[in-house]
This record gives C-alpha cells, sequence and structure tokens, in this order.
C-alpha cells in the first residue's frame, strides 16, 4: 500500500467531480461495506485501524463510535467537523475544496456504521467557497444513489446536509458545535452528558473531524490491519499536515506517521529547509495551541532521541520539553521571529475567541493579552512575565471546555523556552523595537523524577 | 431496595453526609452546611440549566468514589458535578482549591468598578461579600475597564452592563418564564452583554425577578424609592393577597415608607417563591401589606456586619482603584 491514503488522486485532473472520482475507484469502499460487511464489522475495522481522531485531541475513533449509546427508536446523528480555525490549520479546507467526494464517501462509510440517518458537515463560516464545491458534490452524490434512500438497495438511508458556522472559532469545540447546530448560541456545554449519549437534539452523537472521516474510506478499502501496518507504535496511518512558517515549501502533505520531524523540514520532499538559509528558532508542531518547542527540542527529544511526527514523539517529555501532534499545524519560525510578539500574537485570537462563559477564560484571555502586548512595546517588567505565568496557570483546568488550556499553553510554553526574550524585552526596551533577539540559549532540562 | 432510593456517601472536609444519587456537591455541602458550602455565582437552584460557568465553586475531589478511589485530576464545579457513593471532597482544605478560588474572584473583578460605594446593590452583593473573603487586597490589573452605559429594559428594570459578571442567571430566569426568548447574551468573551430579549420579554408578569436572581448590581429596581444604601433599610417579612403569586415578600422599609420589595431568599441567598411585578413594584402604600415581622438577614452579608463602613475601606480590592 502507497504512503499517500487520503491525497493519492489528489493530482488527478478534475478529481472534484464526482465523474472522475468514481473511475479513480471512489466510492468502491461504500459498495464494499454495503454488501460485504454489517455497522459493528465497520466498527471493528476502524477500531483494528488504530486511527485515533484528526482533529486534534487523537481519540481513538474507533472506541469513540463504540460508546455511542443505542437506546431503542432514538435517531442517531454524526456531526463532521469541519470548522477548522485553529491557527495554523488548513488541511481540512484543502481536502474538501480538492477532493470532496473523499469526505462524502467518509460520511456514507461512517454513518452506516453508527446507525446514523442524517449527517451533516458543520463548516467554517469563511469557508463558503469550500462548502458551495461540497454542497455540489453531495449533489452529485444524491444524483448517483450515494445519498438518499435504500443506498445501493441496501435498505440504509442518509440524508446528509452542509451548515456553515458564522465565523467563531468556539463552534469547533464539539458541544458548541451542537448548540450552533440547533441553532443556538455556540457555548460549549458542560460533560458530562457527552455527547455519545446526549448530542444534537439530545440525541446520541458523534463529533468528527473531516480528515478522521476521511481516512475511513481507505481503512474500509484496505481493511483495518493494512492501516495499522502503517505509521509507528499507537501512531497508526498517515497524518495530513499543514505546513506554514519561514519555510521553503508551506502546502498541505499527507505523511506516514513516525516520519522524522528533520526529515519533514529539511527534505526536499517536504518543507524544503528553512528560507533563506536562515537558522530554526522554533517550531510549533500541532496549531496554535500546542506548546511551543525552542530549536534545540525540535529534531531531538530532550533524552537525545530522534523526534518523529507521531503522536507519543511529540509528546515526549511532557509539557516540560515536548508538544502536541495536534490538528497538525506545523509552524516553522526562523532567528528573525520574536517570540514575544507571536506568543501576544495567538493570546489576541484566544481573547477575540472565548465564548465568555466561564470567568478565568473570559477575563483572563484579555489580560493575557494586555501585559503580553506591554512586554512586546517594550513597556513591561520583570513582574508582568511572572504576572502571565500566574494568569495563565489559573486559567489552566479552570473552564468549561479546552479553550481555556489552549488560551493558556502556549503562554506558559513561550515563558518556560523563551524566557530569556522575555526578559530581554523588559531590559532593552528601545531595542526591541528595532530588531529581533534570535536564538536562546539551550537549557538542560533536569530529568523529571517520577 | 431500589436503585433510586440508594443513599450516596460523600464527605467533605472531613464531614460526612448521606445523600439521594443525583445530588450535586454543592447540594450535598449545602445540606452539610457552614464552612464545607462552597460560594456559588452563578448556580441558582430553581433555575434550570444554571450553574457552571463562574467557576467559583471550583472543589477537589480526592476520591473518586468507593469503587473507583481515582482522584479528579482536574477541580471540577461543585455545582455541576453529582455525587458518588464514597466520594471525598476537598473545600477550603484544599490548597488547590483556595488558589484556583483566590483567582476566579480576581477574574470576576476584573472588569468590575471597584466602587461599591455608588452602587445599588452595595451591602446585598454577592461578588462584595465573595471579594470580601476570598480576594486579595490589591488588584493586579492595571489597564481600563470595561464600560457600558446604563439601559433601561422597560419601564422598572436598569442594566448595568458595567456591572455585570456573565452569571447567566437572568438568562435563565428569562427563558423559564418566557418561551419566546432566542438570544440572552450578544458577542463572545469580555464583549459579551446581556441582550435585547429580556426587554422584550419585559412584558412578563414575572420579570421583575432577574432583579433578585442577580447576584451584583447589574439589574436593579428603578422603583427603589429614595435611593437609599440597603444597610439603612430596614428588610420586614410580608404579606399580601396576590392573584398572580404567592405575595410572600421582603418590604425594605424607611421609618414608615416601603423603599422597595423583594422576594425572599433563604440562607444560600436565592429566592424562594418569585414575587409578582405588582408586588414588586406597584405595592408600594404599608396598608396594602401584611407584615409579619422583621427578617433576619443570615448571609455572611455585609448587611447583617452591620459595620460596612468600619470595614470596608480595610478590604481595599472594593475600593482602592478608581
Ligand atoms: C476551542 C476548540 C476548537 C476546536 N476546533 C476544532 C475544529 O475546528 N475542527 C475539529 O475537527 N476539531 C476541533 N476541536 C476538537 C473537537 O472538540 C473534537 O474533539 C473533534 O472534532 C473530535 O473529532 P476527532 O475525534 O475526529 O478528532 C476543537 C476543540 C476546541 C476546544
Ligand atoms: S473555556 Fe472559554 S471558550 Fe470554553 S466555555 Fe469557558 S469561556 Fe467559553
Ligand atoms: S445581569 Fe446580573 S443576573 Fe444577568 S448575567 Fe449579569 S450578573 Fe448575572
Ligand atoms: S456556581 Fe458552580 S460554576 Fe458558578
Amino acid at each position: 500500500m502507497s504512503k499517500k491514503l487520503l491525497l493519492e488522486h489528489i493530482d488527478v485532473e478534475g478529481i472534484r467531480s464526482y465523474e472522475v472520482y468514481r473511475k479513480q475507484g471512489g466510492y468502491q469502499a461504500v459498495e464494499k461495506a454495503l454488501k460485504t460487511l454489517s455497522p459493528d464489522d465497520l466498527v471493528e475495522e476502524v477500531k483494528k485501524s488504530g486511527l485515533r481522531g484528526r482533529g486534534g485531541a487523537g481519540f481513538p475513533t474507533g472506541m469513540k463510535w463504540s460508546f455511542l449509546a443505542k437506546p431503542d427508536g432514538v435517531p442517531r446523528h454524526l456531526l463532521c467537523n469541519a470548522d477548522e480555525s485553529e491557527p495554523g490549520t488548513f488541511k481540512d479546507r484543502y481536502l474538501m475544496e480538492k477532493i470532496p467526494h473523499l469526505l462524502i464517501e467518509g460520511m456514507i462509510l461512517s454513518s452506516y456504521a453508527l446507525g446514523a440517518n442524517q449527517s451533516y458537515i458543520y463548516i467554517r463560516g469563511e469557508y463558503m467557497f469550500v462548502m458551495r464545491i461540497v454542497e455540489q458534490a453531495i449533489a452529485e452524490a444524491y444524483a448517483n444513489g450515494w445519498l438518499g434512500k435504500n443506498i445501493m438497495g441496501s435498505g440504509f438511508d442518509l440524508d446528509l446536509a452542509i451548515t456553515p458556522g458564522a465565523g467563531a472559532y468556539i463552534c469547533g469545540e464539539e458541544t458548541a458545535l451542537i448548540e450552533s447546530l440547533e441553532g443556538k448560541r455556540g457555548n460549549p456545554r458542560m460533560k458530562p452528558p457527552f455527547p455519545a449519549v446526549k448530542g444534537l437534539w439530545q440525541r446520541p452523537t458523534v463529533v468528527n473531524n473531516v480528515e478522521t472521516i476521511a481516512a475511513v474510506v481507505p481503512i474500509v478499502n484496505h481493511g483495518g490491519d493494512a492501516y495499522a501496518a502503517i505509521g509507528i507504535g499507537r501512531s497508526t496511518g498517515t497524518k495530513l499536515i499543514s505546513a506554514s512558517g519561514n519555510i521553503n515549501k508551506p502546502g498541505v502533505y499527507e505523511i506516514e506517521l513516525g516520519l522524522p520531524v528533520e526529515e519533514f523540514i529539511y527534505s526536499e520532499e517536504y518543507c524544503g529547509g528553512i528560507k533563506n538559509g536562515k537558522r530554526l528558532k522554533a517550531l510549533i508542531p500541532g496549531g496554535s495551541s500546542v506548546p511551543v518547542l525552542p530549536h534545540y527540542l525540535v529534531c531531538k527529544t530532550a533524552a537525545g532521541e530522534d523526534r518523529l511526527m507521531s503522536y507519543e514523539s511529540l509528546a515526549d517529555g511532557g509539557f516540560a520539553t515536548g508538544s502536541m501532534l495536534g490538528s497538525g499545524g506545523f509552524i516553522v519560525y526562523d532567528e528573525d521571529q520574536c517570540m514575544v510578539r507571536n506568543t501576544w500574537n495567538f493570546s489576541r485570537f484566544y481573547h477575540h475567541e472565548s465564548c465568555g462563559q466561564c470567568s478565568p477564560c473570559r477575563e483572563g484571555t484579555g489580560w493575557m493579552e494586555k501585559v503580553l502586548h506591554r512586554l512586546e512595546e517594550g513597556h513591561g517588567t520583570m513582574e508582568d512575565i511572572d504576572l502571565l505565568w500566574d494568569i495563565q496557570r489559573k486559567i489552566e483546568g479552570n473552564t468549561i471546555c479546552p479553550l481555556g488550556d489552549a488560551a493558556a499553553w502556549p503562554v506558559a510554553a513561550a515563558i518556560r523556552h523563551f524566557r530569556e526574550e522575555f526578559e530581554w524585552h523588559v531590559r532593552q526596551p528601545k531595542l526591541c523595537l528595532e530588531r529581533n533577539y534570535g536564538l536562546v540559549t539551550e537549557k538542560k532540562f533536569e530529568a523529571q523524577p517520577a | 431496595m431500589s436503585e433510586n432510593s440508594e443513599k450516596f456517601t460523600v464527605t467533605i472536609d472531613g464531614k460526612t453526609i448521606q445523600v439521594d444519587r443525583g445530588t450535586t456537591i454543592l447540594n450535598a455541602a449545602r445540606q452539610i452546611g457552614g464552612e464545607v458550602v462552597p460560594p456559588a455565582m452563578c448556580y441558582y437552584s430553581s433555575l434550570k440549566g444554571s450553574g457552571g460557568k463562574c467557576r467559583t465553586c471550583l472543589v477537589e475531589v480526592s476520591k473518586g468514589s468507593e469503587k473507583d478511589p481515582r482522584p479528579m485530576p482536574k477541580l471540577v464545579a461543585s455545582c455541576s458535578t453529582t455525587v458518588m457513593d464514597g466520594m471525598e471532597v476537598k473545600n477550603k482544605t484544599s490548597e488547590r482549591v483556595v488558589d484556583a478560588r483566590g483567582g476566579v474572584v480576581e477574574f470576576l473583578l476584573l472588569n468590575h468598578p471597584l466602587d461599591c460605594p455608588v452602587c445599588d446593590q452595595a451591602g446585598e452583593c454577592k461578588l462584595q461579600d465573595l471579594a470580601f473573603e476570598h480576594g486579595h487586597s490589591k488588584t493586579r490589573y492595571e489597564f481600563q475597564r470595561r464600560e457600558f452605559d446604563k439601559i433601561d429594559i422597560g419601564p422598572y428594570i436598569q442594566l448595568h452592563m458595567t456591572r455585570c459578571i456573565m452569571c447567566y442567571r437572568c438568562v435563565h430566569t428569562a427563558n423559564q418564564l418566557t418561551d419566546k426568548r432566542e438570544h440572552g447574551v450578544l458577542h463572545r468573551g469580555d464583549a459579551a452583554e446581556i441582550g435585547t430579549f429580556i426587554e422584550k420579554s419585559l412584558e412578563n408578569d414575572f420579570i421583575g425577578n432577574v432583579i433578585d436572581v442577580c447576584p451584583v448590581g447589574a439589574l436593579t429596581d428603578k422603583t427603589f424609592r429614595f435611593r437609599s444604601r440597603v444597610w439603612y433599610t430596614k428588610p420586614m417579612d410580608a404579606s399580601c393577597e396576590c392573584s398572580k403569586c404567592s405575595g410572600k415578600a421582603v418590604l425594605w422599609m424607611i421609618g414608615n415608607d416601603i423603599a422597595r420589595v423583594t422576594g425572599r431568599k433563604d440562607e444560600n441567598g436565592e429566592v424562594t417563591d418569585f414575587i409578582c411585578n405588582e408586588c414588586r413594584f406597584d405595592k408600594k402604600e404599608l396598608s396594602q401589606w401584611k407584615v409579619e415581622g422583621p427578617r433576619k438577614i443570615e448571609r455572611s452579608s455585609v448587611i447583617s456586619a452591620g459595620h460596612y463602613e468600619q470595614e470596608a475601606p480595610a478590604h481595599t480590592p472594593l475600593l482602592n482603584k478608581a
């Protein structure tokens, strides 16, 4: 099996259209599943594949599916999370824009596995043009009998609709997404109850990321075991990476999990190295919410092992010396970038996107933004750095949804690894407006006691 | 014994009690009473869906249950977490809780004006009580606070968003009173405000209750006569014959004049019977009421402390910063 499972046919002329997609073997997975697999068999295949959620948290998809409550007579729903708004992440858009039928095929398979007869794709409001493309593809799928009543004579019915958000990042959080889909304000719900028990309209619901759902197609085509053979350890299969920042070749890449980070950044096949021959300063491997890694922890872990593109290796060392694969929003910084400015920029985003339900996130995000701005502008003090640490610490873990954590982690990581650069801003209030600090010095991390 | 009649044993700060399954940690603590009760700024027992937002009620679960004794890794909102059999909870005895709660109080006060002396709610404000008990004596916030204009929402009620802590209690109240509501809160994050739907639902006979549920001075009674400080008024339990509500109210008196009328609150500061607009806003003559006697105010509030003016300057978070 080739390394590309999702983007295999991406360069085929006209792959966006139904005819071309079908000619390339499209919808064969649906045929196979409806003819030869029961819904439970399909859940089993996905469990075997080891597929983990591609939306950020990396929760095993098969396990999530098996948690779905199935009370008699109550409809169940599958919702596709296409709200993709995490800074640095743009892979779902690429997939939907280029090969929309892959997502639709995945939606049919996943809905069949879950026994859902009405499924939705919730798409980010700013992706209106992508929504038109997916809408067109849904119409083609209906016209060719892949959606609607009694699909391919199997007795399975599925209606699929796509609906846009209104531009709020928070609506990517699964319970806020559900509220929004119900026509309400997108405030995250408290859990429990979990969506698997009470989701959309209080019915059992599964929410999955675009890429997760698309990955079910190759899993059905090749079998769960074959999928699990790709990748490394518990990071099975392939992953779409949105590569951006100071690299020669930004874009969306499909990689086999387990690829060395060094190879991903420097090889011609992927990012093609740092732009203009500059040195690498920092990396955010999984979207703006995950901790930033300083240059000396990018290609090697603190233990001196090769850092790999996998859930485990990127997290190696915990938050002290590691990060997370997250959504695969891979942002590379060269030596000319300012970490204080970057952290401020992110905190501005979280401040703007907080739904405002819980006091720590509502008030803390704005406070952090203001303190960071002051530091960035050369008006900060050493106490400001400790203050920031204290604010993020009091937000983290104390909120309803993980947006609070997502706002806290980047600040914590920036201070942890780039403190000398923050202090330099305080000591050099004029100079910090004229030039950037450059690389920070390597810290030796003590082995953490168990 | 049926599953549902089963009692759960829960221990909070070393005090053990048996409660019905489905009881929240907060309500179990309230059954024990006293120091073990976490403060609650957004939860309100009679308002369905309330709670979970302010995070003042965070507690540490040091033992999950008899069956699964593992502690919960994060602090949990006690108002919206149900007890398990054998659960052990730490409120004030947990350093983490005290630390996090101090943080929450600081967050709540961040954008809140520190001008209690000119606020109508002063003396009966839950936020003031909370800051009094858990706050620090100095603010670390050096930026401009958020400000809004006061708006009249209907003839009786004034909204001053500047003081709002986004507890959503008024939203739930309006929600519960009328099914016409769609949006209670406009905008996001710290730009969020209570929206116009309340203005619309003001036609409802019971909407005046949003004033009573509001823990701070964001929603106030425009008919409050004399604009007196509450601690100069004397609360009296009184009742009247009313076709719309129980008629059980509290009259806040200045001499023989009724300054204002509110619902009666229990020891948790929650209204026991919602009163109608007519009782609240229109019956301002003593002849319209049967006075039952003076009302005891049980909360650790500054009204009952009775020495607000000596105490307040010492607790600078409320006063030191314009
Ligand atoms: C603030 C916030 C924003 C999120 N945005 C997205 C998003 O845009 N797309 C997404 O797939 N998941 C997003 N998530 C994660 C979802 O809540 C959920 O975990 C995910 O959709 C589950 O799908 P998966 O198991 O396939 O990864 C977000 C979570 C949070 C807390
Ligand atoms: S953490 Fe932030 S975004 Fe999430 S529910 Fe609370 S206020 Fe809203
Ligand atoms: S106006 Fe009062 S009751 Fe309504 S949300 Fe604000 S603080 Fe809460
Ligand atoms: S009372 Fe529990 S979060 Fe507000």
